[in-house]
């Protein structure tokens, strides 16, 4: 005699599907609770949290903005490894502004996820026609060129940057502006990879062919996408200066590249909740295990390592199948 | 443009580094005509395709659709003109239900420009075309992931995103291939429908006996030359036909 696991959805899931079918409270909540967890919990911890730690939540908060858009990127089949060039542009975008032209910082952030958007989407617009580590090798490139050329032409301060740029007008509005960013993007974009045009963009990266045989093109959806992806990214760097009230070369470093896949494959990709969970787990394990100093970085391997091994669908993916399904040993023959 | 062949493929050539994949290929293509294309395997015939659907650059020679030389287009642009086609190798999207398969064709431009700037409500649309190519709606066939459908089914799914399109010309790369004689008999009323709706199509077929029922005409291919062209019987009795194709000596 035989055991395997069987996986049944929940009878309310099944049910769900409909929304006639909802006629208690216990339903209603067993929907809204996965909506409702994160966007309390975001909103709430801002105000219980000591001042270490909110500045914690707002790096949180950025890391998994810079998570969705790569997830977003990943979904239409471009796999980024320069976050940083979309980060770092967005943040140099309103340093400038700020620094140079005197806009007010709460202007000079969305103009500059813009525009740090757009010019990201030009740097790549070349290279959007290659497929896979061809175009991901030239994002990783291109923000290490970018550290050098702001060196070597000592433009917008040089290797000092620009420092005493303006703050955000108080920490309220810095704390409620990342985490209400983060669940609007979180929540919109979710629903726009949910729609048809999400479907164009998911099919783009799994047999883009068929969606050229479709009479569409494909390049014009994929710099959509990447002005998309690039302005979330761009605008958490002009967060970040005003953050900081600093704009300098760092804001290229790699770390801004590599963190936010790790969030997004630890938390499991093409769900941007997958990324805001991995973000949500790593950004304060890496502060606690600042405490144990040199070999921090091992340890935050070794965690990487056994999570990609032991969920390899990812967080996000192993919760949603566990509330929506329940698993029993059955006997076969 | 009047009297003039639909499509024509005019002294084309296609070179894969060396391997001189089409060599000198022209035929025509009638409106509302059926024409086979046919040649062993490896003779050029989805080269062929490729070369009418801007897949691949011809290296030389053109493709011309309706007076317009549209060799040289994106493939999406030549789409949109109106010429649709089936990959050989069918890849549906397998994680996603039959009917959401075609909400990717029913995103096409081609589509909006043909319903007069609308594109309608795609999930409705999907279901009818996939009824209209055999997914059986009281079985609820097309709600069916794309992973566990049967090849037949999987053909009928291409043959479905191909029409979605609302073509003039359709080409239909070995659509048979890998289906049963019951499955085959019950696609090509489906096609004949195509063409009583005036469409004109190229079929690639290996199986020459259901091929040449319904082609008008067919064109025979060999290392990318083209070896006879006319009538079903009178091509399959030339000799140089026999002994390329069929491997027999004359
Ligand atoms: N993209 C390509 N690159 C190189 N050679 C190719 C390519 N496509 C087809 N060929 C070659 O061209 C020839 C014709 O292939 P094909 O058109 O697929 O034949 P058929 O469809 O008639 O079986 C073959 O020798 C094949 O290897
Ligand atoms: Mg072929």
């Amino acid at each position: 005699m035989e055991r395997r696991k069987e996986r049944i959805d929940r009878g309310i899931k099944v049910r769900a599907g409909d929304v006639f079918a909802l006629c208690s409270w216990r339903e209603m909540l067993y929907l809204l609770a996965p909506r409702l967890i994160p966007v309390l919990g975001f909103l709430l911890l801002p105000l219980i949290l000591d001042n270490y730690w909110q500045k914690v939540l707002l790096s949180v908060a950025a890391f998994a903005l810079l998570a969705i858009s790569w997830d977003i990127l990943a979904q239409s089949g471009m796999i980024s490894l320069g976050q940083a060039l979309f980060f770092g542009l967005g943040a140099y975008c309103s340093g400038v502004l700020t620094h140079v032209f005197g806009w007010p910082p709460l202007l000079a952030l969305p103009v500059a996820a813009l525009l740090g958007g757009l010019l990201s989407t030009l740097c790549l617009l070349p290279v959007l026609r290659l497929r896979g580590v061809y175009f991901s090798m030239v994002t990783l490139i291109i923000p290490l060129m970018l550290v050098r050329v702001v060196e070597a032409t000592k433009i917008f301060g040089g290797t000092e940057g620009l420092s005493g740029i303006a703050p955000l007008p108080s920490k309220w509005i810095e704390l409620y502006l990342i985490v209400g960013a983060l669940l609007a993007a979180l929540f919109g974009f979710r629903r726009m990879l949910d729609s048809d045009y999400g479907l164009v963009l998911k099919a783009i990266k799994d047999n883009d062919r068929s969606v050229i045989n479709a009479g569409i093109n494909i390049y014009w959806f994929k710099a959509q996408a990447l002005f998309i992806a690039s302005s979330l990214a761009a605008l958490t760097g002009a967060f970040m200066t005003h953050v900081y009230m600093f704009v300098g070369m760092p804001v290229f470093a790699l770390d801004y590249s590599i963190l936010p896949i790790a969030a997004a494959v630890v938390g499991g990709p093409g769900t941007l909740a997958g990324a805001t969970v991995g973000a949500v787990i790593l950004v304060p394990l890496s502060e606690v295990l600042r405490g144990i100093g040199g070999l921090r970085i091992v340890f935050y391997g070794l965690f990487l390592v056994v999570f990609i091994v032991a969920l390899p669908e990812g967080i996000f993916h192993y919760i949603q199948r566990k509330y929506h399904q329940f698993e029993r040993w059955v006997e076969v023959q | 443009m009047g009297a003039g062949p639909l499509l024509a493929l005019k002294a084309l050539y296609k070179n894969f580094g060396g391997i001189l994949a089409i060599n000198d290929l022209s035929f025509e293509l009638a409106q509302g005509e059926l024409l086979g294309l046919i040649g062993p395997n490896g003779s050029g015939k989805t080269t062929a395709v490729n070369l009418i659907t801007g897949f691949v650059k011809p290296s030389s020679g053109a493709v011309v659709y309706r007076g317009r030389t549209i060799s040289g287009l994106p493939p999406y642009a030549i789409v949109r003109l109106g010429i649709s086609r089936t990959f050989q190798m069918v890849k549906p999207f397998y994680q996603l239900p039959a009917y959401k398969n075609m909400i990717i064709p029913l995103c096409s431009p081609r589509v909006k420009q043909m319903a007069g700037g609308r594109y309608g409500d795609r999930d409705a649309v999907a279901l009818d075309l996939l009824e209209e190519v055999g997914f059986e709606r009281d079985a609820q066939v097309a709600y069916k992931s794309a992973a566990v459908l049967p090849q037949g089914y999987l053909k009928r799914l291409e043959l479905a995103k191909a029409i979605a399109l609302k073509p003039d010309v359709v080409i239909l790369d070995e659509l048979f291939s890998g289906l049963s004689l019951a499955e085959v008999a019950s696609i090509v009323p489906i096609i004949e429908r195509l063409r009583q709706e005036g469409k004109s199509i190229i079929m690639i077929e290996h199986r020459l006996k259901e091929l040449f029922r319904i082609a008008d005409r067919v064109v025979v291919l060999n290392f990318g030359q083209k070896i006879a062209e006319g009538r079903a019987e009178a091509v399959m009795a030339s000799d140089a036909v026999k002994k390329a194709y069929l491997g027999v000596e004359a």
